[in-house]
């Protein structure tokens, strides 16, 4: 059976994605961001997932103001580099993984989670930058990557609440695959940010890092925070973390299992005008957590 | 019973919610219609009349060409929609925030490597952050930007 091995969260800022395709990142202004995910490189180089479950939000480049889904997986063969306006970025196509993302879907859906599904869409910065932050620049991408999006777009979004609901069930999906694949649930945007008004440029560091304490050790009480929280504290593009709570709720001790282990936290400030965290947790058996 | 909106005292911070959506529907449309190189082009040879083929409000159109966006905002765009014509112009979003604060790019920038923006005074209007708006604007930018080459 299939099984989820391990969960990354980390922002997907686009300037990042700019910064590695120009060859700038030994730059002193990027230097200490790339360095930060060089453990993560090496960890994905020695823990390589059969699929990449990639949960993100569409920036206005896949879905306009014609239709805007709440969450929708992407059940294509493939998905193409978005041309965002400055042209498409120079990365691999996506390969996606429609049996199990099918499998997903039609599990989730039938658990009351009422899934858009995708079969023909580009992927945008928020998707592919976080591909290049742990595989650099290869080829071809190391494995299929099933697309999942979130609208933080467009209020009301999500809750926390029901996006560790989604994670739990997931898992669940997940679990129920008759295929012996591992798969990684990866979950971007934030942290901190805002991209708009004369607010704009805020970082709040205290509340980010109180963030990833309480996502590692408390994800059940995190998920009841209001979106109020988030975008007051964090920024109006802050609300981007509410997606690492359906990564987190894929995790074991979610379902009542042992709790992850934290393979690697990072947190630099700043990239353009974000709050760069990443963190890695991986699967454990009771046994290990003893 | 109205909606309940915990965010609207929120300084210097517009959220795109169902009401903003409604209304800047046609001009996030605008922009989205901006992601094609041939509507780059047609845009940039002549604003004036690209604009006019949208039923947009004049407010709105004048945002666009003024590069003014925080009018935009107001008039019901969304900072992601609007940065297709940051794009179009060869600008990236640190350049169109920095837009919207006051700041000169330098100085935005200036913020931003010095750790950003602080919460303090800018959780609640009525506080005093830098973002509220008796303090507007912040620094010694000019509106908007320089648009792309024609």
């Amino acid at each position: 059976m299939a099984r989820v091995t391990a969960s990354v969260y980390t922002s997907h800022v686009p300037l990042i994605g700019v910064a590695i395709d120009l060859g700038k990142t030994e730059e002193p202004y990027w230097k200490p961001l790339f360095a930060g995910y060089e453990p993560s490189r090496r960890w994905l180089a020695a823990n390589p997932p059969d699929v990449i479950f990639l949960v993100y939000n569409d920036h206005a480049t896949a879905f306009s103001m014609e239709m805007i889904p709440t969450f929708a997986i992407g059940t294509g063969a493939a998905f193409q580099p978005a041309d965002e306006g400055w042209g498409p970025r120079p990365v691999p196509e996506v390969v996606g993984h429609p049996q199990l993302a099918a499998h997903i879907a039609h599990s989730v859906i039938q658990d009351d989670f009422d899934l858009t599904i995708v079969n023909k869409m580009d992927v945008d910065h928020g998707l592919t930058v976080p591909l290049s932050l742990l595989c650099g620049q290869p080829r071809a991408w190391p494995c299929p990557v099933i697309p999942f999006l979130v609208n933080v777009l467009q209020y009301p979004v999500p809750s926390g609440r029901r996006c560790f609901q989604l994670g739990k069930a997931i898992r669940k999906a997940v679990e129920s695959y008759d295929q012996p694949l591992d798969i990684q649930i990866w979950g971007t945007g934030g942290m901190s940010h805002q991209l708009q008004g004369p607010r704009a440029g805020l970082i709040n560091k205290e509340w980010d890092n109180r963030f990833l304490d309480r996502l590692i050790d408390h994800p059940a009480a995190l998920a009841q925070v209001p979106h109020v929280e988030y975008v007051r504290e964090a920024g109006s593009e802050g609300i981007e973390l509410v997606m690492w709570l359906i990564a987190r709720g894929a995790m074991a001790d979610a379902a009542g299992g042992a709790k992850p282990r934290i393979a690697h936290r990072f947190y630099h400030v700043p990239a353009s005008n974000t709050a760069v965290g990443h963190l890695i947790l991986e699967e454990q058996s009771k046994e290990q957590t003893r | 019973m109205p909606l309940d909106k915990p965010y609207l005292d929120i300084p210097g911070t517009t959220i795109f919610d169902a009401e903003q959506s409604r209304r800047g529907y046609w001009l996030n449309q605008f922009c989205m219609s901006l992601m094609k190189p041939a509507h780059r082009a047609r845009f940039k040879a002549n604003e004036h009349a690209y604009l006019d083929e949208w039923p947009m409000t004049e407010a709105q159109k004048q945002a666009v060409l003024a590069r003014d966006l925080n009018a935009a905002i107001a008039s019901g765009g969304n900072i992601y929609f609007l940065a297709k014509i940051g794009a179009t112009d060869g600008k990236n979003f640190l350049q169109m925030a920095a837009s919207m604060t006051g700041m000169s790019e330098t100085e935005y920038r200036e913020m931003m490597v010095s750790g950003g923006r602080s919460i303090e005074g800018n959780r609640v209007t009525g506080e005093d952050g830098d973002a509220q708006v008796h303090h507007q604007p912040q620094g010694s930018g000019t509106p908007g930007w320089e648009k792309g080459k024609r």
